[in-house]
């Protein structure tokens, strides 16, 4: 099976064909897609602007990672979900569309960030006995931050490119 | 009146420089989603305290104090930006029967949020003693929330009056 012939295939679905033929389907899932990912962005932002040590400095990073994650997690899960049935409603046309494409990358970029601060930074962040983050959290929050905000750029300038 | 008032202002120097640059509205709509993630995160974590569920925190006050300042910041930029898109495309915004229930929404989500920074002033333990008055005050407030997120992308697709 050829890409086009896959995305043809998930256009056809009972569950695309839904979407796209319904008129009120679409916005609906597409509400609950930016309920969830204005979750999903809200709680990161909490953990990267703690870990740039520009807010809740009185409080430990892994209270206020223990906080958000449950956010994180749960809508990302919703997210997910919404943005893959919104997708295969036009598989052929998102799959052209730059923005797109940008997106998902970014969406990649963002779970190797988010690995690699689990991985190295955080287990010798807990160990370290210091009130303010080292360069390397830093830098891991900033980063995040950033790619978050050009994941909600790309996505809402999806709609605007032909 | 709205009409004519929309035919006004989408003929302002500012409006027109908003409708020759095609970038200003996606920009102006990301700004407004960005700020409405940290309005949406700190009012439906606080919700979650009242009812007892989720962030923890000793106290409603004590989360309410952590969730409540980032929000004033987000809403002066919520607001800013969104008199920006009303400006780029009036009749859109103004003449949308969804636009009139968000900002309907708005006004009892705001009255409620003071409602429940009354109680937080009032006293440490305010919510925390009335358990039933929490919890309808959240539910509520959660549902004010989704709604006025929810009008707010249905612009978009309900016909103007």
């Amino acid at each position: 099976m050829t890409v086009p012939e896959f995305f043809s295939w998930l256009e056809g679905t009972a569950l695309a064909q839904g979407v796209s033929e319904s008129t009120w389907l679409f916005p609906t899932i597409e509400t609950i897609h930016v309920l969830a990912i204005v979750l999903v962005v809200g709680s990161i932002a909490m953990v990267d602007l703690r870990l740039m040590n520009l807010i809740s400095r009185e409080r430990a990073i892994e209270d206020v990672l223990a906080d958000a994650l449950p956010w994180t997690w749960g809508s990302f899960v919703v997210a997910a979900l919404s943005g893959a049935a919104l997708f295969i409603s036009k598989a052929a046309t998102y799959w052209l569309n730059g923005p797109f494409k940008w997106k998902l990358l970014l969406l990649l970029l963002a779970g190797l960030n988010m690995a690699l601060f689990h991985a190295l930074t955080y287990p010798r962040l807990l160990t370290e006995e210091r009130r303010s983050p080292p360069l390397r959290a830093r830098c891991a929050g900033a980063a995040s931050l950033i790619i978050w905000l050009s994941i909600v750029a790309l996505g809402r300038w999806i709609g605007f490119v032909q | 009146m709205i009409r004519e008032f929309c035919s006004w202002l989408s003929e302002t120097p500012l409006s027109q420089a908003l409708q020759n640059a095609s970038w200003s509205i996606p920009t102006a709509q990301t700004v407004h989603i960005l700020s409405v993630a940290v309005v949406m995160t700190s009012m439906a974590m606080l919700d979650l305290r009242l009812l007892r569920r989720g962030a923890a925190g000793p106290s409603v006050s004590m989360t309410a104090q952590r969730l409540v300042p980032p929000t004033w910041y987000a809403l002066a930029v919520l607001a800013v930006s969104g008199v920006v898109l009303i400006c780029a495309e009036p009749e859109r915004e103004l003449l949308s029967p969804a636009f009139t229930i968000k900002m309907a929404l708005l006004l009892l989500a705001a009255t409620l949020t003071y409602v429940i920074a009354r109680g937080v002033k009032a006293r440490e333990t305010y919510w925390d003693e009335r358990p039933i008055a929490a919890t309808s005050v959240a539910v509520v407030s959660l549902l004010l929330w989704v709604g006025i997120v929810s009008a707010g992308r249905w612009i978009a697709y309900v016909p103007q009056y």
